[in-house]
């Protein structure tokens, strides 16, 4: 299968009475994007308002409790649009071409839906820490309709986001891209006859799937009902995962890293090269014993099908997904395929515990994003974009965190997606 | 204001002498001795070595309780800003005595120690306690080594807190600490996976916890019945070392036939040992491999049999990854002659 | 080494002087001896004595085998 992607460079982000992108500049019309949005059921009778916000990388903002990031992008040639199942109807997406507009992302925040939404700082030493506090942000502040239920809560945002990142990329359809890149993996056959004689590698791809707004949708699925599966790597760029999930801000995938996915990207660099990039398996981390040991079954048969030399296996979340890393890296080095695994590390303020919920000595190549556990202080902002009144109870703060001055002591964990598990960060630990 | 340094090294390094002079007791003196003036040299005066302690390594080993003691109260009359021990390279016991005495000052004085070693010596065991910076094997890494640990030592006494072990030098310790790497982490996946497809070295970033435990082997209920074998890594040897054995950081290991020896003599065997003194073990090789009294035994009928083949190794400054390839090999030639217990003796 | 002798199922009893290494390298019964260079004998006494403590410290070993241990063991000599 075979996508085009053509990068739309945005270098800056403006409200204005048009919505259209000019000279790498994004204007947004929120009456008109709002517009859009409302243009769905859930959204129409559980969010009260929808306000919108620019942050843009520098600025003396705090954006929090943010709960997902999504890149706007459009489908422009080939079967199917962005998001399928859920903003596009069912079809299988990753071929043909796809508009990206790049640098920019549309932020969903305000009133908090689960316990575990992060922050974004878009200067200081918290912005170190998070991809988003590099891109141009259109934040949403969203406000529910009072007592709407938190999934029902949890689905209209997801919706919102989505739809607005749906509206601003259909922006970027006649836009002339300033880079145009292709990204193609072969069948089975063509891949042995394309690229005889290199390693056959596979992506092993963890889906966060706990429920209690711990989910992730697959082409509108709940992947947590799902046995596992393979995709194309480039449907991931349509859009055919994405976030639904409120686990630590710190290590969940959001939409954005599932459109961005930098193992399909650092794979794709070298495929053809050093490796035959085959596919990706996704599984699902779900709370039965008998769930985990049937989905890393399936997904080191699926592996051994595909005759496999090595996957790379990467987590979302921590603590009981630790074991279906283990087993999903037990299995596989067991039938000689050889994995490297990606996690974080959760070994507490003086990083002297047990890093990780379960071991083995067959995990013998491991990355980490990070300890999440690391105590970090963030000072005061001059603006926040949402509210400051879940600083305290948000996943990585405590009582306390928030300080009257407005900075806040806290641990990593608060950040969005600063020990991302797909390795998109810098950020490590030894 | 320069920061005051304790500083503890063996006899060798002391310039005192090698292994025959290893059972010299504690010795306190002025100043800088050895690779102190080379920790001075980095430090340009920020900070100085004002006391060496020396104490040799048998000595250390034999009456630890005793030397540790002797070093706690110096060091305590000194009252130094940091302990620095070794750096120890390969040596195992001068290892064994630097981690253990820098453990000591660390817990009972509470002065900031360091001590430095090639990752294998067994005084690395005590890493995720004391903080060490990985040298080379052998003192010839002293150059390099001398600046990573003035470095750090001078950071220690600054009280300044820790990179992570990569960043700063020492070696990983069981505590997890943050740093940005070069490259993000799919990026650095990707490099791993390659090198483990193609079986070349990689380091993983999160090292499993030691989890390298044997389940003890079944009890035999009657010895008397038993085919005992002997092995061992005290390097005892035919006359002469027919099979040039090294005395240190061995390539190989020997297999011997005692077949119609009562006990081994002086005159027949001796040690390829060079990291203890051979004289008592030359004297009586049964010292280090009782064949004598095992030979007794047979005939007591307290055990079935003693193995007609021993395994001898030499443990001085072998790296562990050859010591276990070894035991790997001789194991299964034990379990293919039949032997039901072993006798592995270590000096 | 000695793990590597018990991993293919034979049991091994070391007898060594810095026990806290034996502990550390994964020896399941260990014999605490002498001395680094004389771990089984002891060049200030009589042989008469000598042999009869090397015999004494050989028995415990053979002893040792005879006895379950559940984990890593150091045996009184």
């Amino acid at each position: 299968m075979k996508l085009e992607l053509g990068f739309i460079e945005i270098k800056d982000v403006q409200f204005s009475n048009e919505c259209a992108v000019k000279d790498g500049i994004l204007y947004v019309n929120p009456d008109q994007v709002k517009e859009f949005v409302y243009e769905n059921d859930d959204v129409r009778q559980y969010l009260k308002s929808i306000n919108f916000d620019i942050a843009k990388p520098g600025e003396s903002v705090r954006i929090t409790p943010v709960k997902d990031v999504i890149e706007p992008r459009v489908k422009v040639e080939g079967p199917g649009g962005v998001f399928p199942g859920v903003i596009s109807k069912v079809d299988t997406v990753g071929s043909g071409r796809t508009h990206v507009l790049r640098g920019c992302a549309v932020v969903t925040a305000g009133k908090i839906v689960g316990f575990q939404e992060g922050i974004i700082d878009m200067t200081g030493p918290g912005a170190d820490y998070t991809p988003f506090s590099k891109t141009l942000n259109v934040v949403m502040i969203v406000e529910p309709v009072e007592g709407t239920k938190q999934h029902d809560y949890e689905r209209a945002v997801r919706f919102a986001g989505l739809r607005a990142a749906t509206f601003l990329g259909e922006l970027g359809r006649n836009v002339t891209p300033d880079e145009v890149k292709t990204f193609e993996t072969y069948g089975i056959k063509e891949g042995l006859e394309k690229l005889p004689g290199l390693p056959r590698v596979g992506y092993l791809h963890m889906l966060q799937t706990q429920g209690l707004l711990h989910d992730t949708y697959v082409y509108g699925v709940d992947a947590k009902k799902i046995v596992a599966t393979l995709l194309n790597p480039t449907e991931t760029m349509d859009g055919a995962i994405l976030s639904g999930n409120c686990v630590s801000a710190c290590d969940k995938n959001t939409t954005y890293h599932h459109l961005n996915n930098p193992v399909v990207a650092e794979l794709f660099e070298e495929h053809g090269k050093s490796i035959n990039y085959v596919c990706n398996i996704i599984t699902n981390e779900n709370v039965y014993l008998a769930d985990k040991q049937r989905s890393s079954d399936w997904a080191a048969k699926l592996a051994k099908l595909l005759d496999l030399d090595a996957v790379i296996v990467s987590e979302e979340g921590f603590g009981n997904p630790d074991a279906d890393l283990i087993m999903n890296c037990v299995k596989n080095e067991k039938q000689g395929i050889k994995t490297v695994l990606i996690t974080d590390e959760y070994a507490g303020q003086d990083g002297k515990s047990q890093s990780l919920a379960d071991v083995s000595p067959l995990a013998t190549a491991v990355v980490t994003g990070g300890n999440a556990n690391m105590v970090i202080n963030l000072p005061p902002m001059d603006k926040v974009i949402g509210t400051l009144d879940y600083v305290d109870i948000i996943a990585g703060g405590h009582a306390g965190s928030l300080q009257p001055d407005g900075s806040i002591d806290a641990e990593l964990q608060i950040i969005t997606g600063a020990t991302n598990e797909m390795g998109f960060n810098r950020l490590s630990a030894r | 204001m320069s920061f005051r340094v304790v500083h503890y090294i063996n006899q060798f390094f002391a310039n005192i002498g090698g292994e025959e002079m290893a059972h010299v007791a504690p010795e306190l003196r002025e100043g800088a001795v050895g690779p102190g003036m080379a920790f001075n040299q980095q430090w340009k005066g920020e900070a100085e070595v004002v006391k060496t302690i020396v104490c040799g390594d048998s000595y250390f080993a034999e009456h630890e309780k005793e030397a540790k003691e002797q070093v706690l109260a110096w060091v305590k009359e000194a009252k130094p800003d940091l302990f620095i021990a070794g750096p120890a390279f390969n040596a195992g016991r001068y290892g064994y005595a630097c981690a253990n005495v820098a453990l000591a000052v660390k817990t009972e004085l509470g002065i900031p120690v360091l001590t430095g070693m090639y990752v294998e010596n067994p005084g690395a065991d005590l890493k995720d306690k004391v903080l060490m910076v990985a040298t080379a094997n052998s003192a010839a890494g002293m150059r390099k080594a001398a600046p990573a640990m003035a470095k750090l030592g001078l950071k220690l006494a600054k009280g300044e807190p820790l990179a992570a072990s990569c960043v700063d030098g020492y070696m990983p310790n069981g505590v997890r600490v943050n740093f940005f790497e070069k490259e993000r982490g799919a990026k650095r996946a990707v490099k791993m996976l390659i090198a483990k497809i193609k079986d070349e070295a990689f380091v993983t970033e999160f090292p499993m916890p030691n989890f390298d435990r044997v389940e003890p082997g079944k009890a035999i209920p009657d010895m008397s019945k038993a085919v005992v074998a002997l092995c061992t890594s005290g390097g005892i040897v035919p006359k002469g070392n027919p099979d040039h054995i090294e005395s240190s950081s061995a390539s190989h290991y020997g297999e011997y036939d005692i077949t119609g020896w009562d006990a081994l003599t002086a005159e027949g065997w001796q040690t390829a040992h060079g990291g203890y003194d051979p004289v008592y073990a030359n004297a009586d090789p049964n010292r280090v491999l009782p064949v004598d009294v095992l030979r007794q035994m047979e005939k007591e009928g307290k055990i079935g049999k003693l193995h007609n083949k021993f395994y001898t190794t030499v443990g001085n400054g072998t790296a562990v990854a050859s010591s276990k390839k070894f035991a790997e090999e001789y194991a299964q030639k034990l379990l293919k002659d039949g032997v039901q217990a072993v006798i592995m003796t270590s000096t | 080494m000695v793990k590597e002798v018990e991993r293919v199922g034979i049991p091994v009893v070391h007898m060594c002087t810095i026990t806290p290494i034996s502990l550390t390298v994964g020896a399941n019964r260990i014999i605490p001896t002498i001395a680094i260079p004389y771990p089984l004998g002891n060049p200030t006494l009589e042989p008469a004595d000598e042999y009869a403590l090397r015999y004494k410290l050989v028995s415990k070993a053979i002893e040792a085998f005879t006895i379950p241990v559940e984990q890593q063991t150091v045996f009184d000599v």
